[in-house]
């Protein structure tokens, strides 16, 4: 299980611009790198980033093997309605891990 | 003791600079490294043939990195974000990187604001770049670049 980490306002007003920040752990292994044994390791990669909010994704992110280990991002959406924000990270295998921030627009 | 006299220390770091970049020049040609011209084939893989303006899209980067493995980034893009003009996509790109694409961002009119950071790995000194696709259909160029002590992919 990946640690997951958010940053997200819990309130905000109606139409207000909010940051997001979210990061996930991760190795982002680019596949270029020896191991002690001096193979190769294999590349492992998350390659999608979405976020959700209100019915609508709001972020979505395509991942290459140059977004660092741990990968986070920091990025702003309109706040509308009052709902869950769904941050989803799926990997190269399928594997993916979501967390949800509940916001209240008032 | 006897602190080492400024022309030594001087001496010392240069020796210390040649000595990576000797092991950089050495790694190197071991991997496939991007160049100039895959990161232009890249912007046009993703963004078509359109001409790329410059403006408006600005890049923020640390003059120096210690570490390619981990480096700031902020790239940010001038629009109204409103319902009828915003920004559509940015994306990242590295002249030097084994692979020219970075990262590929879709935004959209309720972004409210069209600017993201993350931290990105640099295989050594060069100009990152990153192109943004307005509502219009518009292609924005802004570019930054870092001086990279020890390069990613060489390293833990």
């Amino acid at each position: 299980m990946a640690t997951i980490r958010i940053a997200a306002p819990d309130t905000a007003s109606a139409g207000e611009v909010i940051e997001l920040k979210a990061l996930i752990q991760h190795p982002m292994e680019t596949g270029y790198r020896s191991g002690p044994d001096g193979k190769r390791i294999e590349r492992d990669i998350i390659e999608k980033f979405e976020v959700t909010y209100d019915g609508e994704t709001v972020f979505e992110a395509d991942l290459q093997p140059g977004i660092a280990a741990n990968p986070i991002f920091t990025f702003y959406t309109r706040a509308t309605a009052s709902g869950p924000i769904v941050f989803k990270w799926t990997d190269q295998d399928g594997e993916s891990w979501s967390e949800t921030h509940d916001l209240t627009v008032e | 003791m006897k602190t080492p006299s400024r022309h030594t220390a001087l001496a010392r770091r240069s020796f210390l600079q040649l000595g990576a970049a000797g092991i950089a020049a050495a790694a190197l040609p071991l991997q496939a490294a991007a160049d100039a011209a895959d990161a232009d084939a890249a912007i046009r893989e993703i963004f078509g043939d359109k001409p790329l303006n410059e403006g408006r899209v600005s890049v923020k980067l640390p003059p120096i990195a210690e570490n390619g493995n981990s480096v700031a980034i902020t790239v940010a893009a001038e629009s109204l974000m409103s319902p009828d003009d915003y920004v559509r996509r940015i994306a990242i790109f590295s002249p030097r990187n084994p692979i020219a694409e970075v990262a590929l961002f879709k935004l959209g009119p309720r972004a409210g604001k069209a600017e993201i950071s993350t931290r990105i790995r640099m295989a050594g000194t060069q100009r990152i770049r990153a192109v943004a696709e307005m509502s219009d259909g518009t292609l924005w160029h802004g570019s930054a670049s870092t001086v990279v002590t020890l390069a990613a992919c060489l390293i833990g």
